[in-house]
This record gives C-alpha cells, sequence and structure tokens, in this order.
C-alpha cells in the first residue's frame, strides 16, 4: 500500500543501492489535479519537468541561484528548485503553461516578444511568472518594485533592458483593460 | 517605384512566441521513449595518471546499461585541426578537477549516482600546473601537462610578430605610455546548462545510425568530431541543434560529455541523455583567458600614433580548445580603429590544470583593447589633450589596408565618436562632474566573421550555404545550417528572405541546423553569421525572384527585368497598373517544374597577406564602436555604480533595429560583469565559485541605462549592409569605465574585474603618495 504524504518521515539518500521509498500526493497544478509517486526528497521542478512534462519550468541551476525555474505558489513567486515536491501538496501551482488562454497568451507574454525580451529565451518562463506575480498583487507596482520583483532571475542576453520594456507596456495594458471592464 | 522595405523596421523574433509562451523546445525539454540518465564521473585531482579504473560493482548495479571509459574512444578531437587534444574521457591521465573519467547510462539519475560512487579508479598523483608562468617553467617530460608539446614546458602556442617599424617608432616617439595588467578568467554563464541526447539506431548494413540533439553553437564541428571518435562516417550521424539557452562561446566546441553520451547510446541501444549541472558547466569552460599583459603605446610630437608593443602570456587550462586563435586575436586585433603603422607582439598560451579556456564574446579582443584604450587615456591627460580629440587625430580612414594587412572597407567609427560625444554631454563633463563622479570614453573593433574557416577540407567548401524551397502553398521553407542562439539568425534569414521576394515575413519558416536537412555553415561564432549566411540567404532568395520574374514575362509579355516584387505582388516598372499577386506568379512559375528551389552560398574573398599566421583577424568587414560610461565612485568602499552607458556601435545597416540593440545592451551587460564583478577563483586547481552566486553576473538592479546609437556604415559587401554587432559592443565598455573611474577618483585600476577591494586599495594608495591636489579631490 503506498503511504499518504503526511505519514512518511524516514527516506534514505546517500549510497543505498535500494531505490528510496515512493510516496502518493496529490498536485494541483495549473487547475488540473495530478496523483503521483514522489520521493520524499524530490523538488517541485522535477515533478513538474520530470513527472509532468511541464518543460516551460527551466533547471539552469538547481541552486536559487538563476530564477529559471520561477513558479507561482497560490500565485507567489517561488523557486521551484527549492521547494520540495511535498511542500507544494495543497497548494495552487502554475506554471508558465497555465497563464495562457488556450492559444491566446498573456498580456506578458505577448509584450515579451513584441519588445525583444526573449533572446535565447530560456529565462523567459522565470522572468514572466516573476512579473505576472507582482503585476497580479500589485497592478501599479513602480518601477523600482518590478526590478526588486525581477532581480533574483538572472538574463544574460539582453541586459534587462527590453525585459523591463516588455514588463511596462504589459503592465499598462493590464491596467488598461481593467479599466475598460 | 518605391519597394516596400523589411530592412530596417522592429521586427519581433519569430521564435519569440514560442519562448515567451514556453514551447521552445531546448534539448532537456526532448523525452524519447526507452531514454536513459547519462551521468558523468569527473577526476578529483588536477594532474594524475590514471592506473585502473573497475566498474565491476557499478556494472553489476541493477538499473546500468552502460559504462564507457576513456580507453573505449582514445581518438582526439578539438575545434581547432590545429590541436586536436581532447578525448571523451581521459586515457591515461587527467588534467584538471573535472575531467570526464567515465560515463555512465542507468534508468534514472539516482541508479547511475550511485553506480557512479562504485566505480574504483586508481591515480598516480602529478605535479599540477596551475598558474601560467608555473607551466611555462621547464618541467621533466613525462609530467608534462600534453607530452606531444614541443618545448620542456607547457607552452602551447607562442605567436611572435612585428609589422612596420617597432625600434623606429619606439625612437621617435614622444609620447610613450606602458602599462602591466591583470585580468581574470571569466565564464560564459548562459543560463541554460549545457545538454545533450544521443540515439544509435540499428541500419540494414549493420553499421547503424547515430542521432545527437545538443546545446550548441557549432553542429557542423560536432558533426565532424562525433565521426573521428565514434569512427563513424559522417553520413551515418545526425546532429540537431534544437533551441539554444544562450551561448556567448561557450558552446562553440565539440565537447567531452557529447562524446560521452554518443559512446553510451552505441553501447547501450538506447537513448541517453545527459544534461550538466551548474558546476559541470564550468567544467566544460572555454571562458576567457585569465591574462597577464604588459603594453606600450608610442605616440609621435604630432600626437600621432607610432605603434604599440605587447607581451602576453594567456592561461589556457587545460586544452587547445579555441586558443591558438585566441593567442593571434590578443595581438592583432588592437589594430584599429586606430592608424597603428607598426605593432610588435608576443604571446604565450600556456597549458595549466585547470578546465579550458576558449572563446568567449570578443574573442582575444577584450582585454587588450582594456589595457590599449586606457593607454590612450593616460597619453591624452599627458599631451593635455581631450581623450576625443586624440582619437580623431588617430582614426583608421575608410578603404585602407592595416599594418598586417587587415583589408578594412566600411568604417563608422569617426561617426560613432561624434554622435557619442555629443549624446553623452561629455563636453559639459569630462573632468567637471565633481568629486566621486566621472565620465570615461572606449572605443571597440571586431572581426565580422573570420574570412578563413577552421577546416579546409574538402577544398573550398562555402561557409554558409542556404537552401530555398517554395511549393504551391505559397510558403517559403528557408533551410539553414546557421545556429540560432537567442541572437536572432532565424530571424535574419527570413527578414532577408522576405525581402528579396517582396513578401510577408510569415510566409517563411526556417529549418535551421538538422544535418540531415541543412545545408552546412560553419557555426555562430566570430561574428559570421549575419554577415556570411545573410548574403547566402539573399543569393538563394535571388534565384527564386528570378524565375518568378521569368515567370510574370511568361504570362505577360513583359521581359523579366522590367517587374519588381514588392508588397507580395510582383510590380510591372514598364506599365504603371500592372502587377500580378505573388501567389499567381508563384503558380505560373511552377507548373510544369513543381516546387522552386534554389540555394546560394558564401564564402569570403581571399583576404590578407601570405605570412605565417595572416589568416588571423582577417574578415570581410570590420565593426567599430566608441562607447561612453558614467560612473559614481564611492571613496570610502570603493564600489563603483555604472550610472549610464551611451554606445554607439557602427554595424554596416541596421537590419532589425530590435535585434541589435538587444545585442548591444546585451555586451554592455556581460562586459561591465567582466569590469566589475566576473572571475574565477582556484585553490590547488579546485575551483572555487562554480556556481551563478559566487560568480556574480549584474543584476537588473545593477545594470543602468543603456541608449544605444546605432552607427550605419553600410558595408558594401554586407547583407544589405550589414555587419556585425554581437560581439564588437562588448570590449568598449570595459576601458570607458576605467576611464570614468579615474576621472571620478583619479585612480587606474590595471586589474579585472575592478572590484571595491581594488578600487579603495588603489584610493588609498593614491591618497598615500599622491600630491595635494589629487588627494583633496579624493578626500572631499
Amino acid at each position: 500500500m503506498p503511504q499518504s504524504a503526511d505519514s512518511v518521515s524516514i527516506f534514505f539518500v546517500g549510497n543505498e543501492t535500494a531505490p528510496s521509498t515512493k510516496l502518493i500526493a496529490k498536485f494541483c497544478v495549473n487547475g488540473s489535479e495530478h496523483e503521483l509517486a514522489v520521493r520524499p526528497y524530490d523538488v517541485l521542478l522535477d515533478v513538474l519537468r520530470e513527472n509532468l512534462s511541464l518543460t516551460a519550468t527551466k533547471r539552469g541551476c538547481d541552486m536559487g541561484t538563476c530564477g529559471c525555474c520561477t513558479v507561482l505558489l497560490d500565485g507567489e513567486a517561488r523557486l521551484s528548485c527549492l521547494t520540495l515536491a511535498l511542500d507544494a501538496v495543497g497548494k495552487s501551482i502554475t506554471t508558465l503553461e497555465g497563464i495562457r488562454e488556450g492559444a491566446v497568451l498573456d498580456e506578458l507574454q505577448r509584450c515579451w516578444y513584441e519588445t525583444g525580451a526573449s533572446q535565447c529565451g530560456f529565462c523567459s518562463p522565470g522572468f514572466i511568472l516573476s512579473s505576472k506575480a507582482l503585476l497580479d498583487r500589485k497592478p501599479e507596482a513602480t518601477l523600482d518594485e518590478i526590478k526588486e520583483a525581477i532581480s533574483g532571475n538572472i538574463c544574460r542576453c539582453t541586459g534587462y533592458a527590453k525585459i523591463l520594456e516588455a514588463i511596462q507596456i504589459a503592465q499598462k495594458q493590464k491596467l488598461d483593460r481593467n479599466i475598460c471592464k | 517605384m518605391e519597394k516596400k522595405t523589411l530592412i530596417g523596421k522592429r521586427t519581433p523574433l519569430i521564435d519569440g512566441p514560442a519562448k515567451a509562451a514556453g514551447t521552445a523546445i531546448y534539448v532537456d525539454d526532448i523525452r524519447m521513449p526507452n531514454m536513459l540518465v547519462g551521468k558523468i564521473l569527473r577526476s578529483p585531482h588536477a594532474h594524475a595518471r590514471v592506473v585502473s579504473i573497475d566498474t565491476s560493482a557499478a556494472e553489476a548495479l541493477a538499473g546500468v546499461h552502460a559504462i564507457v571509459v576513456g580507453k573505449e574512444a582514445q581518438n582526439h578531437f578539438g575545434v581547432l585541426p590545429t590541436s586536436k587534444d581532447e578525448t571523451a574521457m581521459a586515457v591515461d591521465k587527467v588534467r584538471f578537477i573535472g575531467q570526464e573519467v567515465a560515463a555512465i547510462a542507468a534508468d534514472d539519475e539516482e541508479i547511475a549516482l550511485i553506480a557512479m560512487r562504485l566505480i574504483k579508479v586508481e591515480y598516480e598523483i602529478l605535479p599540477a600546473y596551475i598558474e601560467p608562468q608555473d607551466a611555462l617553467k621547464k618541467v621533466a617530460a613525462d609530467e608534462k601537462i600534453h607530452a606531444y608539446t614541443k618545448y620542456d614546458n607547457n607552452l602551447h602556442k607562442q605567436v611572435d610578430q612585428h609589422f612596420g617599424d617597432v625600434p623606429a617608432a619606439q625612437k621617435a616617439a614622444t609620447f610613450t605610455e606602458t602599462g602591466s595588467y591583470r585580468m581574470a578568467g571569466l565564464h560564459h554563464a548562459f543560463t541554460e546548462p549545457h545538454a545533450v541526447l544521443a540515439d544509435f539506431t540499428p541500419t540494414p548494413d549493420g553499421k547503424g545510425k547515430l542521432t545527437v540533439w545538443s546545446a550548441t553553437q557549432v553542429p557542423h564541428y560536432l558533426h565532424r568530431a562525433l565521426a573521428e571518435v565514434m569512427q563513424m562516417e559522417m553520413h551515418r550521424i545526425r546532429v540537431i541543434k534544437p533551441a539554444v539557452g544562450g551561448g556567448f562561446g561557450g558552446k562553440s566546441d565539440p565537447f567531452p560529455h557529447e562524446m560521452c553520451c554518443a559512446l553510451l547510446a552505441r553501447k547501450a541501444g538506447r537513448p541517453v541523455k545527459i544534461l550538466l549541472d551548474r558546476e559541470e558547466v564550468y567544467f566544460v569552460g572555454r571562458g576567457r583567458h585569465p591574462t597577464f599583459m604588459t603594453m606600450t603605446l608610442h605616440a609621435d610630437a604630432k600626437q600621432k600614433f607610432l605603434g604599440y608593443d605587447l607581451d602576453v602570456v594567456i592561461d589556457g587550462g587545460a586544452f587547445g580548445s579555441f586558443g591558438v586563435v585566441t593567442t593571434y586575436y590578443n595581438g592583432v586585433l588592437a589594430q584599429g580603429p586606430y592608424r597603428m603603422p607598426s605593432y610588435r607582439f608576443t604571446c604565450k598560451r600556456a597549458y595549466t590544470n585547470k578546465p579550458p579556456s576558449g572563446a568567449m564574446r570578443g574573442h582575444g579582443s577584450v582585454n587588450t583593447r582594456f589595457a590599449l584604450e586606457t593607454l590612450i587615456d593616460r597619453m591624452a591627460e599627458k599631451m593635455g589633450e581631450d581623450p576625443f580629440d586624440l582619437r580623431f587625430k588617430n582614426l583608421l580612414p575608410a578603404n585602407t589596408l592595416t599594418a598586417s594587412q587587415f583589408r578594412i572597407t566600411s568604417n563608422g567609427i569617426k561617426e560613432c565618436l561624434d554622435r557619442v560625444r555629443d549624446r553623452s554631454g561629455w563636453k559639459d563633463k569630462f573632468r567637471l562632474l565633481g568629486p566621486g563622479r566621472g565620465i570615461g570614453l572606449g572605443c571597440g573593433f571586431y572581426i565580422s566573421g573570420s574570412a578563413s574557416p577552421i577546416h579546409f577540407t574538402p577544398k573550398n567548401l562555402p561557409q554558409s550555404t542556404v537552401h530555398l524551397k517554395i511549393d504551391m502553398d505559397g510558403g517559403i521553407t528557408i533551410h539553414t545550417g546557421a545556429s540560432e542562439i537567442g541572437q536572432g539568425s532565424d530571424t535574419m534569414a527570413a527578414q532577408v528572405v522576405a525581402e528579396v521576394l517582396g513578401v510577408d515575413m510569415a510566409r517563411c519558416r526556417v529549418v535551421a541546423v538538422d544535418t540531415d536537412l541543412s545545408p552546412i555553415d560553419l557555426g555562430s561564432y566570430s561574428s559570421r553569421v549575419t554577415f556570411m549566411n545573410g548574403n547566402a540567404a539573399i543569393r538563394a532568395a535571388e534565384q527564386i525572384a528570378g524565375q518568378l520574374r521569368a515567370a510574370a514575362a511568361k504570362l505577360t509579355g513583359v521581359p523579366a527585368h522590367y517587374w519588381v516584387l514588392t508588397d507580395e505582388k510582383l510590380v510591372c516598372t514598364s506599365q504603371s497598373d500592372l502587377s500580378i499577386p505573388f501567389m499567381d506568379a508563384l503558380h505560373a512559375a511552377l507548373a510544369d517544374t513543381g516546387a522552386l528551389i534554389a540555394k546560394g552560398s558564401y564564402q569570403s574573398p581571399p583576404l590578407g597577406g601570405t605570412y605565417k599566421g595572416a589568416n588571423a583577424g582577417n574578415a570581410p568587414s570590420y565593426s567599430y564602436g566608441a562607447f561612453v560610461a558614467q560612473v559614481a565612485v564611492d571613496a570610502e568602499t570603493g564600489v563603483v555604480t555604472v550610472e549610464k552607458v551611451w554606445a554607439a556601435h557602427d554595424c554596416g545597416k541596421v537590419l532589425n533595429p530590435i535585434a541589435v540593440e538587444g545585442q548591444v545592451e546585451g555586451s554592455i551587460h556581460m562586459g561591465l560583469g567582466q569590469a566589475l564583478m566576473e572571475d574565477l577563483h582556484y585553490h590547488k586547481g579546485a575551483l572555487l565559485n562554480a556556481n551563478l552566486l559566487d560568480v556574480r553576473t549584474l543584476s537588473v538592479r545593477q545594470m543602468p541605462e543603456v541608449e544605444c546609437i546605432l552607427v550605419e556604415s553600410n558595408d558594401p559587401e554586407g547583407p544589405f549592409g550589414a555587419k556585425e554587432c554581437g560581439e564588437g559592443a562588448l570590449a568598449p565598455v570595459l576601458p570607458a569605465v576605467a576611464n570614468a573611474i579615474y576621472d571620478a577618483v583619479g585612480v587606474r585600476l590595471s586589474e579585472l574585474p575592478m572590484t571595491p577591494d581594488r578600487v579603495l586599495a588603489a584610493i588609498e594608495e593614491k591618497i598615500k603618495s599622491s600630491t595635494a591636489v589629487s588627494a583633496q579631490k579624493v578626500a572631499r
């Protein structure tokens, strides 16, 4: 019988030759429920990429230094490489795949390519979600707050100029849209 | 009639939507059925003989499907045919901490990691050479890092060149400035770690076919290297380059991990994927060489430069990589943008027991540029001349030859200087900003593609070829071998083809780099792609345009040369109301023949002298730049804040401002990182800061505003006049910052990066020894 998520406290990491114990947990990702077998030390990044093939979330460093693996947990930006998968149980997980409606991209995504904020594109998912977390929480965030929100994300291509431009244009479009509503 | 043009229009990159949506596929995003995970066992020693490797316990572990070791693939490879010194894994000895020793393919990562610990390797430790100066001392033959090197030390390559009359210049000089510099090594720090996936499938003749997906800038060189290491014919190997998460030169070699993956896939008979972790990325290395240099600049009484004299030692790490080229570039790429009637340089590249150095954005030019531009600043001050005015007196003109016979064609340096002086408000700021704030100037000069290919076999293989195909659906398939790595080469190809054919860019679909489908392109390095691949694409499109014009002529009886392709139509220039829709002309053209196909290629014209080493630095064109940086220096902490950079860059013709600005802004980000914070620290050969936190790059908070000033010199041989913008825009910002620091606090830094502790030490030194006047400026 698989054990439930809250009942397991012992696991092996190291040179044991037996595979580690897996347990079954429910994850809510982009509005869908997934029942998955995970090891206690699996990080959310692995579960998203390897178990669910949600590959928009990128693995850049595996140690919380680059921001490429940023996802939203209950709307807040989190580094999925430093988040134990089991800690995400019971929370609403949003990846880049989950912020558009069908084929219609989010304003941030559209502004991203229109301004040239993606070059190699590897950091884009993390940046877009970091900025989305901010703009959802604080639609009228200042430039300084935008910089603060993305200061944990590294881009090596753009020098950040076009990223800031994209976020600010998207911010304005989102505000205008909300006013129209 | 006016032709509607796409050239110069702000054009979002065509792969942008997929990247913003998260649907762009990078190597690690690919999942093959039955796929195994590959892991690499690496050396814990900087220099040691491999006495034995026992893999039996690891092989016995359930879930392990293949293990390979160095002895199984002993053929050498390397990006340059002149220094093929790498093997898939260490064969008889290891040469740096982190070198590949064995590779494992297992059901999952956990099993692979357990198996890794079960491999027993016996080493016999050898003396390690960590600093190049030590590596260049006399060593016993059996203790050399590479046995093949010529001398009884670890010298990999030495270049001695002189042009013009250097002793006479020295004698005639009224002004002479000399400086000794030390520049740290650094890494490209692209966000996507190296990743490779290999699959080996049987063929009826029993020899099999290998497919390799890799994050690479040079699929063609990888293709060649795989053939040698795997001992397979090239046509049995297919290399595919999916989206690549940045390269900057760090993915421009064929790599050992790529060979390991191919070997594992063949042995296991199953697909194998290897994703490197961030520390391993630094073991792959190929960053900018740690550099020691002394440079002297001479000028006469009329303030004309007479030439430079340069001695350089570069730290190559354990393997050759692009190092032979780097050795030349350190000396020859300082020949512009100024008239240098003479120069002499010696550059020595030493093998050391560290991860290999290689090519990084601005390859070989950046450190010498720092020395030269700071020496010019010093000289200008001695002369009592404004740094702009001294440079204006010494500019290379257009259409000339340099001392070593580089062919200079388009040259926008004067306009760069004029415009950046104006935009930056230089005249009101230089020496006037008050204590702690300063402004500085640096210029740049870089190749727009290397005129010589790396391989000369087969003879006269074009450097770039593009195939086009248009069928009745009206979509234009562009088959190109140019490696899109984020710089926008796919977009560039689509843009120039659509321009020639006068159609909407949305018709173009770019099929890039799958060696089964794409014609050969040498790769994304040396700032060659827009110039070479762009020209190839234009030539292919012009042939299609010719076929469409002929069809229009056949339909109407108006001769072919009267038709202009624009705005999705063929418009007749001899009859004002006559035009044919693109699709009608297309359908007429493919009647009875089927899809229109064409190929275009680019080969650099023969250039340069006939002396040994004449190829190094020869380019069909060169880019120019003049940057001004404004800084604030906190004299109490030594912290340098860059407030703004004005960057005037001559890229020929701006094909796409979005892309060009992106390249310039990104180059400045990387240049400022090298200027202020990025370096690699070793302890006895062990890399101490192999991560993105301890090798810091500028965050969004530290990145200053950049004003791009794009200067268009319209190169006569560039595609629509374009030339490079992706590398040449890096180097000028380093000396601009150093010169601005001098303007701010009166100190000259001779070490890179210019970290707060170094700035502070220089300020303290200055206070101790300086005159009352400048001490006052600092203390105030």
